[in-house]
């Protein structure tokens, strides 16, 4: 395994707006922007030092291309070397990834990664009322009625999971309520003011069987963002870095639907690449950030990932304590389940919610135990591609 | 005078290459894809061939399907994806798996929800939703 990126890079700022229901009259640019300047200056930088950038196409919705060019000129920062990430959930790992390697390889120094995302109808394209479908994979799936937001794909793997491995909701639930406990504890959650039981879950309404509703991200407006730099340059800044030690993605379908087990999340390429790059096994993961669309989301990651066996992840979430101040501390802000899910931007705020751990900035849901090797997973579509990085304090390189 | 609603769910739009897919749907034929090079079954249609070891371009042609197969996975989906399925909820969305190997997004239709299984047999039937299309649907088979 090549590891040169190991340690090259680290994540030196971090800026992300609380995540809203809607936030009205706010497009995808404007939140990111936002977002982006409290990264760039957490990083205590100007924003003539950035000279990289990775956005998320998101950006590209309704206008067309050249939308890095004009986020670009949108914030008035001039970057000698500007691309898009079409990574879905799985970009804010892949940003972060694509960076550390831009800026191996000498085509910048300050990358600035980040996405932003607007749910108020106005400001983003819908799917036209009774309209015609897109693309060659859409028209064999729209005119069947798959549900909003994905909720139905995930739950034919949930399904087909069940039926594998016998693990229903009463299992499942333990996942919702785990990360909304964290999310009690995060000011920045969505959910911060409301704490849910197990029986909460299991009573909340079916939306696609067999997933109930508190099993499901809630679509949010909001915006994340993140500066990456080389390990040298990271040590004048003014945080304790948050070094890149390795990473990697898989790609096992672009639809759910025509290729391999669908109870077979594609994170697991990405992981074996991520560990064997940085040198750690799972049992080394000191933090967990696990992409959390759906509760079934995170039981097949945490099995193809390593920490356990495949079909066994329902009894080892029974058996751990999930929590911030639990054995295996996992989406220690509330996950996306109950911190939010600003579409892409929702898997970038795992991303800096394990550098705040490393920092110690968690405030309230700071861990108490070690924070220095944390594991980052991200997820697009419906298990079509995954991303894992390790990212480690100082004390990890 | 009354008259039937207009069909207000999203309709296939075919491409050159799905438009024999579609072409044998009206006649109540299930067709999909195959490799004459390689013998790789194809579904969604395509113009290269997505085999493993395979570079094949125009090798793909078109084959009849049996219209049998079994429930890969489901869900009964309680909210609707768009306006067009409001009164239809809960209704079944499936991805079955054809005898032939290939599989595609369905729906299964004409039962009780409770008899619904991962395994179980289905069948192809036909729901001619406008004059222009026609889309295969499934049931259990005895």
């Amino acid at each position: 395994m090549d590891d040169s990126l190991r340690g090259a890079a680290a994540i030196v700022g971090i800026g992300e707006l609380k995540p809203e229901r809607t936030r009205p009259g706010r497009d995808a640019m404007s939140l990111l922007a936002e977002a982006a300047y409290l990264a760039i200056q957490d990083a205590g930088l100007a924003k003539s030092d950035i000279d990289g950038m990775i956005v998320d196409p998101e950006l590209a919705v309704g206008s067309g291309g050249g939308y890095a060019a004009r986020m670009a000129e949108y914030m008035g920062i001039y970057p000698t070397w500007a691309t898009g990430c079409d990574a879905q959930g799985a970009a804010g790992v892949a940003m972060a990834l694509q960076a550390a390697a831009y800026i191996n390889a000498g085509l910048a120094t300050y990358v600035l990664c980040g996405m932003g995302a607007a749910v108020d109808p106005a400001m983003r394209r819908r799917p036209p009322a009774g309209g015609r479908t897109e693309t060659a994979t859409t028209e064999f799936q729209a005119p069947f009625g798959p549900t909003v937001a994905a909720n139905g794909w995930y739950a034919m793997i949930a399904k087909r999971y069940e039926a594998l491995y016998g693990a229903t909701v009463e299992k499942r639930a333990k996942v919702s309520v785990d990360f909304r406990y964290n999310a009690n504890h995060n000011p920045m959650a969505i959910f911060h003011d409301t704490p849910i039981t197990v029986d909460d879950v299991v009573n909340s309404r079916i939306v696609a069987d067999p997933l109930h509703l508190l099993e499901c991200v809630m679509p949010c407006a909001g915006g994340c963002a993140f500066v990456v730099t080389s390990a040298e340059a990271a040590q004048s800044l003014p945080h304790k870095p948050a070094y890149i030690l390795g990473g990697g993605l898989g790609i096992l379908r672009g639809n759910l639907t025509h290729v391999g087990e669908i109870t077979v999340s594609p994170v697991g390429r990405g992981a074996r690449k991520a560990f064997s790059m940085a040198g750690y096994g799972p049992s080394d993961v000191q933090v967990m950030e696990i992409y959390d669309s759906f509760t079934i989301t995170v039981m097949c990651e945490l099995e193809e990932s390593g920490f356990c066996e495949k079909g066994e992840a329902a009894d080892w979430i029974q058996a751990h304590d999930l929590t911030f101040k639990g054995d295996k501390p996992m989406n220690t802000h509330g996950g996306q389940l109950s911190y939010g899910q600003a579409s892409t931007a929702g898997g970038c705020a795992q991303v800096t919610e394990a550098v705040r751990q490393i920092r110690r900035d968690g405030g309230e849901h700071q861990v108490p135990g070690p924070t220095d090797l944390v594991y980052v997973t991200g997820s697009g579509g419906a298990f079509s591609q995954q991303s894992a990085m390790l990212l480690g304090s100082e004390a990890t390189l | 005078m009354t008259s039937e609603p207009a069909y207000n769910k999203p309709l296939p739009t075919p491409s050159a290459v799905s438009q024999p897919f579609w072409d044998a749907t009206k006649e109540h034929r299930l067709v999909y894809q195959r490799c004459r090079s390689c013998g790789t079954r194809v579904f969604y249609p395509r113009d290269v061939c997505p085999g493993p070891q395979c570079f094949g371009v125009g090798t793909l042609e078109w084959v009849e399907s049996t219209g049998k197969g079994w429930i890969y996975s489901y869900t009964i989906s309680y909210q609707p994806a768009h306006p067009g399925f409001a009164d239809d909820v809960p209704y079944v969305l499936a991805i079955v798996e054809l005898d032939e190997g290939w599989r595609m997004n369905t729906n299964i239709v004409n039962c009780d929800h409770d008899s619904i299984e991962i395994g179980a047999r289905v069948e192809v039937v036909w729901d001619d939703v406008t004059p222009e299309f026609t889309l295969p649907k499934f049931q259990l088979t005895g």
